[in-house]
């Protein structure tokens, strides 16, 4: 339960650690709290480990015109708690409270989540309901991935090899607006069998946006687009979140798993995306 | 093999070392500087056993490596009261109310616990059990730490402790 042997660098800027991806068997290093403990099961056994602790600039949270862009590096800890980011995507502050336990939080970054693009976690999630993108550098400057492009599967995305992610950029969120989130797994803090991420705008007395997505259901993430279809224009009631919530598992073919047969986990997208449904309108007041 | 040298202050010492890479923030302590009290259960950032306050927050040791904490400051449970003096509030109120049986899990929950009561003086149960959510205990049952904790925070409330 110790990593393999291995080389470690800390360069002080993005092209270095660009250069540095590019040259070997490298993988980054940001928090770790998902690398290290594939390290010490040998799962992963790369050259060199770049950590991005020393590159300056990929730790701010700032609002640029209508978007808030969250740098790759920001602890997932300082996050929950930073209030520009809980006004302005209470989703993401929302989501952060049931990312891993508050010790896996205090190193854990933004940016490393979404990068690992694990299908049980949450930020993965939060990007792909709120329609944000991915900041990527390479050798050949920087470009935004959109986030309904950037998960590609199981630990899979856009990235390319010599690719960084430095930051993620997610729309502000509109006045009355509400974030729910809801898991179901054996152990707080595990890995969910299934969960969903909801954000609801109201105008008047009616739902004017709605996004839903869930985690855990499939290889990626996943929009629950007929469940926002169903609640835009509804009046949010108890009711209107039953039966649109009813059809979070449509078109859904959920990964073979021998403790969550696919049934149940259909059963349970439908609860968790009525029940994180409900927190976002309830909040959206 | 890779190797870097490392400053750490460690409960208060300065300590400068030349380390391989691959080696984590838990065998350093163990192994470099013999302070035993950070165990290891999983080493892989499930059971929490090892749990150090990095900078002033709790970490899990065993899935940090030290090459990446050079500079911080790190407090173990030694760091918490020294041998021969008198046990911090939380230690007490886990010797008082059994909140351990075999103790291996202990120095995580304590470090946590004082995380916690920083925080949060008078905690909720629901806060208490997401503070220690991430910390198995194969023994208690979680019943005797959570009045440990509670009796901790009484404790630390009524300034009859640090």
């Amino acid at each position: 339960m110790k990593p393999a042997e291995l080389g470690y660098a800390a360069p002080t800027s993005l092209d270095d650690a660009i250069g540095l991806l590019a040259s070997r068997d490298a993988k980054i290093l940001a928090g770790g709290q998902s690398l290290v403990p594939l390290l010490n099961l040998r799962l992963a056994a790369p050259e060199l480990l770049v950590d991005l602790r020393s590159v300056p600039g990929l730790d701010g949270i700032r609002r640029e015109g209508d978007d808030l862009v969250i740098g790759a590096t920001v602890r997932q800890r300082r996050a929950e708690r930073d209030a520009t980011i809980r006004e302005v995507a209470p989703l993401v502050a929302e989501a952060l409270r049931h990312v891993g336990h508050p010790q896996i939080r205090s190193r854990g970054t933004i940016g490393g989540s979404i990068a690992h693009a694990d299908p049980a976690a949450e930020l993965p999630a939060v990007l792909v309901a709120l329609d944000g993108s991915v900041r990527a550098r390479g050798p050949g400057g920087e470009r935004e991935i959109a986030a309904a492009d950037f998960f590609q599967g199981f630990l899979m995305t856009a990235l390319a090899e010599d690719e960084i992610l430095v930051a993620i950029t997610l729309p502000a969120a509109a006045p009355r607006t509400g974030a729910g989130c809801v898991e179901i797994a054996q152990r707080a803090g595990d890995y969910a069998a299934c969960g969903a991420v909801a954000q609801v705008t109201l105008e008047g007395d009616r739902v004017a946006d709605a996004r839903v997505a869930l985690i855990g259901a499939i290889d990626r993430p996943v929009r629950a687009r007929t469940v926002e279809e169903a609640l835009i224009g509804s009046a949010g009631t108890p009711q209107d979140i039953a039966a649109a919530a009813a059809h979070a598992s449509d078109g859904l073919d959920p990964m073979p798993d021998p403790r969550v047969p696919a049934e149940y986990r259909l059963h349970l997208a439908r609860v968790v995306a009525r029940r994180a449904v409900e927190q976002a309108t309830e909040r959206a007041g | 093999m890779s190797s870097h040298t490392i400053r750490v202050t460690v409960n208060g010492t300065e300590h400068e070392a030349t380390v391989p890479a691959r080696l984590t923030l838990a065998d350093f302590l163990r192994e470099h500087l013999d302070l035993t009290a950070t165990h290891l259960g999983c080493e892989h950032g499930v059971c929490g056993a090892c749990t150090v306050l990095l900078d002033g927050e709790t970490a899990r040791a065993c899935i940090t490596l030290v090459a990446q904490v050079d500079g911080a400051e790190i407090v173990t449970l030694e760091g918490i009261a020294a041998d021969g003096e008198e046990l911090h509030p939380v230690q007490q109120a886990f010797w008082d109310r059994h909140g351990m049986q075999c103790g291996f899990c202990t120095p995580g929950f304590i470090l946590s616990t004082i995380e916690l009561l920083r925080e949060h003086p008078d905690p909720t149960r629901e806060q208490i059990d997401e503070a220690l959510g991430g910390h198995l205990c194969r023994c208690t049952g979680y019943v005797k730490i959570v009045e440990a904790v509670d009796q901790a925070a009484e404790r630390l409330r009524a300034g009859s402790g640090r």
